[in-house]
């Protein structure tokens, strides 16, 4: 009975805050699939009355936000795959080679963590400006090309390799690149899945530097357009529902698919080497 | 054969990430402290004849610039407020999911993990439908409960703790993993023994769980605030920094300076005058924590 009483204590408030969180988000996609006006009806509907698709044709046909996703797809892909590619080559460097100013370098990078990203947002959008990427793909990929924090996640996880395992296939007169290639990245395969899931992620929702570099309304990523959506269309709540949906569905999915690896992430962020 | 004097071979695996950082951050940064010393605006943008060295006195303009005071202060306001609630509703959530009789724990976790990976921007559009005085959720459900509508983002009291709010919900489940990480470390003798003394569960939680966590604690304090004090996206999509200024944030300021009205000179002062307040934050609390010597990681913020 005790145990019973202390059970309800502890599961009331879980699913009392479970409901709480996922509020906003069921309301969301309930809302995208009301017909026109009913979110907005007074008393507010939870359920809609029936179900349509109608916004969802909507942003495909008359909005064209099927160009902002393909947009997102193609830029967070692009920086995923450089980035990781990138990043893996110099956290290995960091990890498996010895040489003059290693040490010097790394810290420094770390120490460079500090620096928020608005400090470098100025003078980079001018660069950018020059080499003519303004208004392109470019724009959003070359910032991302590599990261400090990727370089030390993969640094963390190659440190595990064993030396033995690298000089074994140099005796064999592997060369330099083919060792990094099939040796050391299987041997790094679940950080680069976390790295690839976080870089994804993290270039799919950012919102600050693709709005300031992309100006072209089909240059838009997903979150652009529909903070664009809602500065044109703020009565069609239905309409910006399906719109928000569309955007944050594919990384809830990528989340909940590979959560493990997510997870594993932030604590390796968290935890001191 | 290879010699001591070849160039290591480390270094072709480092060059195509460090120069990218090179050029593509150092560079910037570095620019942008030159940047902040003229007066770089959408004349210079045009010709860069009309550029002129003004020294320090975009942060002499900073100082009595009323708008500025004012970001500032809202974003030290939302700092003080949403940090320590969204610790406080972290904490509160890693310990329920940590108590032992808990089912379906990886269901509640993926649940108010949710939030943390959804669309920063977009959500901020849901809330504000959610926050809307006619016709939001919220207010309806404070109706049932007897409150009257409460303009959230429309009332200049109302709109930042509106924002703080959506800030907790957005927010508390990546501390929140990160506690449950730093509970699991706890080892169980201590419990055992604190019990065997006899000391009631409150004061297991006060003697050994709350000690326990003190690096966790100092280790999210400090990500926390550095990623609320970049606070951004919130209150450009729900209130666009009014009503009265009252949402106005000092990333917002830069943003409307630097891309809406291209003065980039003053813009980025604001941007170094952040910076300055950030690392002051960072070595602050690593002096805090100087005894426990671990390598006290800035790790970035995902904001």
């Amino acid at each position: 009975m005790k145990r019973a009483l202390r059970a309800l204590a502890v599961h009331l408030p879980l699913a009392l805050g479970a409901g709480l969180t996922l509020l906003p988000l069921l309301w969301m996609v309930s809302a995208s699939l009301m017909p026109t006006g009913e979110a907005t009806a007074l008393p507010p509907r939870l359920w809609p009355s029936t179900v349509t698709f109608e916004h969802y044709a909507a942003l495909f046909t008359r909005l064209n936000l099927a160009r902002a996703l393909a947009n997102s797809a193609v830029l967070a892909a692009a920086v995923t795959g450089i980035s990781l590619l990138l990043n893996s080559m110099a956290g290995y460097a960091f990890a498996k080679f010895v040489f003059r100013g290693r040490d010097q370098v790394f810290r420094g990078l770390l120490a460079a963590l500090v620096i928020p990203g608005q400090v470098a947002m100025l003078p980079l959008f001018l660069l950018l400006k020059e080499m003519g990427c303004i208004n392109t793909y470019w724009g959003v990929i070359i910032p991302g090309m590599a990261s400090i924090f990727g370089i030390f996640l993969v640094r963390q996880y190659a440190l595990s390799i064993p030396d033995s395992l690298l000089d074994a296939a140099r005796i064999d007169g592997a060369g330099e690149f083919r060792i990094y290639w099939s040796l050391v990245i299987p041997a790094c395969l679940p950080i680069l899945v976390t790295l690839a899931i976080f870089t994804f992620m993290g270039t799919w929702n950012d919102f600050l530097w693709p709005l300031i570099v992309l100006t072209d309304s089909d240059r838009y990523t997903l979150p652009v357009a529909v903070a664009n959506l809602v500065g044109e269309h703020v009565q069609d709540t239905e309409l910006i529902m399906a719109g928000a949906v569309l955007t944050v569905l594919p990384v809830i999915v990528l989340f909940v698919a590979l959560q493990r690896y997510y997870i594993a992430g932030i604590l390796s962020g968290a935890l001191k080497e | 054969m290879r010699s001591r004097h070849r160039l290591s071979p480390a270094w072709y695996f480092l060059a195509p990430a460090l120069s990218a950082i090179a050029v593509f951050f150092f560079l910037p940064v570095a620019a942008s402290v030159l940047l902040s010393l003229t007066d770089f605006d959408i004349y210079a943008i045009a010709s860069r004849a009309n550029l002129r060295i003004v020294g320090g006195a975009n942060y002499a303009h900073l100082l009595h610039d009323p708008l500025f005071w004012i970001a500032l202060r809202n974003t030290v306001y939302f700092v003080v407020v949403a940090g320590p609630l969204s610790v406080a509703v972290s904490l509160a959530a890693a310990l329920l999911l940590s108590a032992k009789l808990v089912r379906f724990k990886g269901v509640f976790r993926t649940i108010f993990f949710l939030p943390v990976v959804a669309t920063l921007v977009v959500v901020a559009v849901v809330w504000r439908y959610v926050y809307h005085p006619r016709f939001g959720l919220l207010n309806h459900g404070l109706g049932a409960l007897g409150i009257g509508p409460i303009d959230w983002l429309g009332d200049p009291r109302w709109a930042l703790p509106a924002i703080i709010l959506m800030a907790v919900w957005k927010n508390f489940g990546f501390n929140m993993v990160i506690f449950i990480a730093g509970l699991q470390g706890i080892p169980e003798r201590l419990y055992e023994a604190a019990s065997i003394d006899g000391a009631p569960p409150w004061q297991q939680f006060r003697h050994v769980t709350l000690p326990m966590l003190a690096p966790t604690f100092a280790f999210v304090a400090l990500m926390t605030l550095i990623g609320y004090f970049q606070l951004f996206a919130e209150p450009y999509v729900m209130t666009q920094g009014g009503p009265a200024h009252s949402t106005l944030s000092i990333v917002l300021l830069m943003y409307q300076e630097g891309f809406r009205w291209w003065n980039m000179g003053y813009a980025a002062a604001v941007a170094f005058t952040l910076f300055a307040i950030l690392l002051l934050l960072t070595l602050v609390s690593w002096r805090l924590r100087a005894r426990q010597t671990g390598s006290a990681l800035a790790v970035g913020t995902g904001r």
